[in-house]
């Protein structure tokens, strides 16, 4: 018997719970060479910004043990070019997308939501809040929960009521429980975490900087304990809120360990860097697990890890069943 | 100089085109786990050469290939780049990749041994463009930036066109396919800079008389990019097309992770910053932006500062600022 992978985030129901990590798709049509964008449960776009960007200078990338740190700098079209060029070519193939958006003040985020309400084919938009805030001597918003909260209740204002807005956190905070649930305050319908903390890796032959930046966002399996720490601490405090849990997973063992942490949809990264199949391969090493752990759907092993040991997944009750 | 019909891809395609494109009509990648068939040192070099009948099938002169190091527990996520030396129809189709061991993965690849298996995938970017018409070419490699060069020189010499061929590199043992250059190629010129085998100085020095002696359409070169930037240099002189296949380090290789950016200028006149594993690795050589490489040029598209790009320019006050 087959494991009924569906998920909800808020009130979309997802095929299952595995999508791309935004920025780690390019525009959807590099992933399709390798298969059809169909079969995931949803695509994360990279963030779009709301003026064309070149991004970071070279080197943007750099191996570190199991990780891999990177600087790319949102390079991107603009949003005019994506809503003229690649949103329409996602939705032309009914592929449900997620909008990553990404600005540099409360009301930039607010008119890259408007934008994004009179296109076809947004699913739901995800606000990249690791972000500087121009207004705010370059601050991140995913540092301050007040700032967050604005920009999500700015981005929930201009949406559609029906496109859920997803609040992306960064592990790099004293509470991220403060942060998540500010933003929940705030209008966010979910939640979506890790996004990369920050890193640098200096390279000993040059003895310089080992990206031209310097700093930059760490990413892949070396982070995993950071995501799953910040999933239990998050899940636990606001059970009731869907998250997107993400942050270094590789396979479908990775994936279930999140969501046993309270992910319900996961979101794949790195791992495509290294395997372009790697969404699809741990979907279904997920499903996998999840049958021969005795579970008929993924939604009982959302979060169980909290439960105490012993219970098991909660048994269904069939009305139609009981009631004869 | 007009370029072939029949070819695979536009010859100035790539660098106009907006980055987000994929083109069309470039071979379809595929990831196979090939089988090492054998193992050789070549001088200062390895070569590897792998069953991979799906990539073998697909592959033109000038695509390369990625392949994950490390085994399917890998701390190294990475893919490694490599341009294809030869493709034989043995085996269903074998592959064969030059590396020189530079660091952990190509210390892994370097002790891989008959039968062992690697996760390939390819063939990846644009192939060389070639001429319509049976013409001259000068094809220049530097280090084992050669490898590539003897697919393209058969592929040309089939056309009807003359080769001739430039090698160089630091010492005698790293200069790649010596040999091969002078069974094919209707002169040899080879370069080391420590004067141990032929001209001692670089292929730049010596590549002037080669343009002229031969009289030369069209100029291929391959090597690291300060190589590349003087044989562009050298073409553009002579006011004769180049066709350059640069080696820029790359993580994914098929356009999702954007490490391997360069800044191009497209045939709009607009530099972008580009990805060489996608609009590339060949490009028209006067159209990269040599000089600017590893940084983003001001009059870039979406270059911080420049019009039409970033409105949100963060400023210089945070040193950490975290926008991936």
């Amino acid at each position: 018997m087959s494991v009924d992978m569906r998920t909800y985030l808020a009130h979309v129901e997802l095929a299952n719970p595995i999508t791309t990590a935004a920025g780690c798709a390019g525009s959807g049509r590099e992933l399709a060479q390798f298969f059809d964008l169909n079969r995931l449960g949803a695509v994360i776009t990279r963030s779009i910004t709301l003026t064309p960007r070149s991004g970071r200078p070279t080197p943007r990338t750099a191996e570190t043990p199991s990780g891999l740190l990177n600087a790319v700098g949102l390079q991107g079209p603009g949003i005019d070019a994506f809503l003229d060029r690649e949103l329409p070519w996602l939705a032309e193939r009914g592929v449900t997308t997620i909008v990553s958006i990404a600005g540099g003040s409360v009301s930039e985020y607010g008119t890259l939501a408007r934008r994004l309400a009179s296109a076809a084919g947004v699913t739901a938009v995800e606000v990249n809040l690791s972000c500087p805030n121009v207004e705010d001597r370059g601050r991140i918003f995913a540092r301050d929960p007040a700032a967050a909260a604005e920009v999500i209740a700015s981005v929930r204002a201009s949406s559609r009521y029906d496109v859920p807005v997803i609040a992306k956190l960064s592990p790099d905070v004293a509470d991220v429980v403060a942060v998540a649930r500010a933003c929940v305050d705030g209008g966010a319908d979910a939640l979506s975490m890790i996004n990369t903390p920050l890193g640098m890796a200096i390279d000993v032959d040059t003895m310089r900087p080992a990206l031209a930046a310097g700093t930059g966002g760490l990413s892949g399996p070396a982070i995993r304990p950071l995501a799953v720490r910040c999933l239990w601490q998050v899940h636990a405090a606001l059970p009731g809120v869907p998250i997107i849990g993400m942050g270094g997973v590789m396979t479908g063992r990775d994936a279930l360990e999140l969501i046993l942490a309270g992910a319900c949809v996961v979101a794949v990264g790195t791992a495509i860097f290294n395997d372009p199949y790697a969404c699809l391969r741990i979907l279904r090493e997920l499903e996998d697990l999840l049958h021969k752990r005795g579970f008929e759907r993924l939604a009982d092993a959302v979060g169980l890890a909290h439960r105490p040991p012993g219970t098991g997944p909660r048994g269904r009750i069939d009305l139609e069943e009981s009631s004869l | 100089m007009r370029w072939a019909p029949s070819r695979p891809v536009r010859a100035a395609g790539g660098p106009a085109r907006a980055p987000a494109e994929v083109s069309e009509t470039a071979a379809s990648p595929v990831q196979v786990t090939g089988t090492v068939l054998t193992t050789r040192r070549v001088d200062a070099y390895h070569a590897l050469t792998v069953v991979a009948p799906g990539i073998a099938e697909r592959f033109r002169p000038g695509h390369f290939i990625t392949v994950a190091v490390g085994g399917p527990a890998s701390a190294t996520l990475a893919r490694r780049a490599f341009s294809v030396h030869d493709v034989k129809p043995d085996y269903g189709g074998t592959v064969e990749f030059v590396f020189t061991v530079r660091g952990p993965g190509t210390a892994w690849l370097a002790e891989r041994k008959a039968r062992d298996t690697l996760d390939m995938v390819g063939p990846l970017g644009r192939p060389f463009p070639l001429p319509r018409d049976p013409v001259h070419c000068v094809l220049v490699g530097a280090e084992y930036g050669s490898a590539p060069l003897f697919g393209l020189a058969d592929l040309l010499q089939r056309r009807g066109c003359r080769v001739d061929f430039v090698l160089g590199a630091a010492s005698a043992d790293r200069v790649f396919g010596a040999l091969r250059a002078r069974r094919m190629g209707e002169t040899t010129t080879l370069t080391t800079e420590d004067g141990s085998l032929g001209v001692r100085g670089r292929v730049t020095d010596v590549l002037p008389s080669v343009i002229a002696d031969t009289r030369a359409d069209v100029v291929y070169a391959c090597g690291p990019l300060s190589t590349l930037r003087g044989v562009a240099a050298v073409a553009i002189e002579f006011d004769i097309p180049i066709q350059v296949a640069v080696e820029q380090t790359m993580v994914c290789g098929f356009g999702v992770c954007g490490s391997c950016v360069l800044p191009v200028i497209g045939e709009d006149g607009v530099t972008r910053m580009v990805r060489a594993c996608v609009e590339g690795p060949v490009f028209r050589g006067e159209r990269v932006r040599f000089e600017d490489i590893g940084t983003i040029p001001f009059d870039a598209l979406g270059a911080p500062g420049a019009p039409g790009g970033r409105a949100h320019e963060p400023g210089g006050q945070t040193g950490n600022r975290h926008v991936s």
